[in-house]
């Protein structure tokens, strides 16, 4: 066994124990930290890929924004140190029997399969990728990039609209929305009062 | 790292799927769904990278696809989220039992 097989299969069995962790724990932020733990792991195997770009995006992403999102949706919306409760047991049985057979059949699809590494290497530079990438020609990915930076914008603008406050409560609301009518008919009875 | 087999990533990747898949079925906190979602999107983005780069390497369109599954999910997230912690506002829960006005 070489370092770099030896290497592949610890980080695998990091990256697989630290996720059944993250699925099975009961507390949730002992959940977000292994999942943590099974992101940076990934990142790891793309650097044992070599392929060190996706593994930087892969860190910056996942581990400096989506999780650290995920803790601060922790923080926000439970009470520290509070159990999830399990879930029952048929349905626990179920969902493992289901996923041993699914595993099953895609593993036993891929074994059949039997691909084959080509002998060629792997040639890719973030020059390439950033060239191909804004590129208009026959394997450009430029529109693909425009649609995805308006998927930004979109998701940006109603993440702030979905999670604004809502201005008041609904009874007050209608006073403030119908501002103008109220006075109006006080007016209106003060003048026949008057009158 | 032509000593490793095509397959035993592929075990990764499945392996790491179903395990998301797993969190999906027994979880009924969206927060933990969520996370299970990651996973499973992870390993969809291992699967790109091996493929490009042991049996494609003169291509790169699985870097891309990785590339825009990653940015999508980071949108996918932090909308997820503002929708959670809306839900929170509004159920003081954020399980997906309560949830069920608009079942009906």
């Amino acid at each position: 066994m070489t370092a770099s097989q030896i290497i592949f299969y610890i980080l695998s069995a990091f990256i697989l124990g630290t996720a059944i962790l993250s699925v099975t724990t009961n507390k949730i932020f002992r959940s977000a930290i292994w999942l943590l733990f099974s992101l940076i792991g990934v990142s790891g195997l793309y650097f044992w890929l070599q392929v060190e770009f996706i593994a930087a995006v892969q860190i910056v992403v996942y581990v400096g924004g989506i999780v650290v999102l995920i803790i601060f949706s922790i923080f926000l919306t439970q009470q520290s140190g509070k159990e999830m409760p399990k879930a029952p047991m048929l349905r626990n049985i179920a969902s493992v029997l289901a996923v041993l057979f699914g595993f099953a059949l895609t593993y036993s699809l891929i074994y059949k399969n039997n691909f084959q590494a080509t002998n060629k290497s792997f040639d890719w530079s973030v020059n390439k990728i950033g060239n191909q990438m804004l590129a208009t020609g026959e394997n450009g990915y430029a529109l693909p990039f425009e649609v995805v930076s308006i998927l930004l914008l979109a998701a940006m603008v109603g993440c702030i609209v979905i999670a604004i406050k809502a201005p008041a409560a609904p009874t007050t609301q209608k006073v403030e929305g119908n501002g103008h009518e109220p006075v109006e008919l006080e007016n209106i009875k003060e003048k026949e009062l008057v009158e | 790292m032509g000593e490793v087999p095509i397959s035993h990533i592929l075990f990764v990747s499945t392996a790491l799927f179903f395990i998301g898949m797993y969190g999906l079925f027994t979880r009924r906190n969206m927060i933990t769904m969520l996370m299970s979602i990651e996973l499973i999107l992870n390993s969809v983005n291992i699967n790109f990278v091996v493929f490009n780069k042991y049996l494609y390497p003169d291509k790169l369109d699985g870097i891309f696809f990785t590339i825009f599954i990653i940015t999508i999910a980071a949108a996918e997230a932090a909308v997820a989220i503002a929708i959670i912690i809306n839900l929170y506002r509004s159920h003081r829960s954020i399980d997906v039992e309560t949830a069920e006005e608009m079942k009906y």
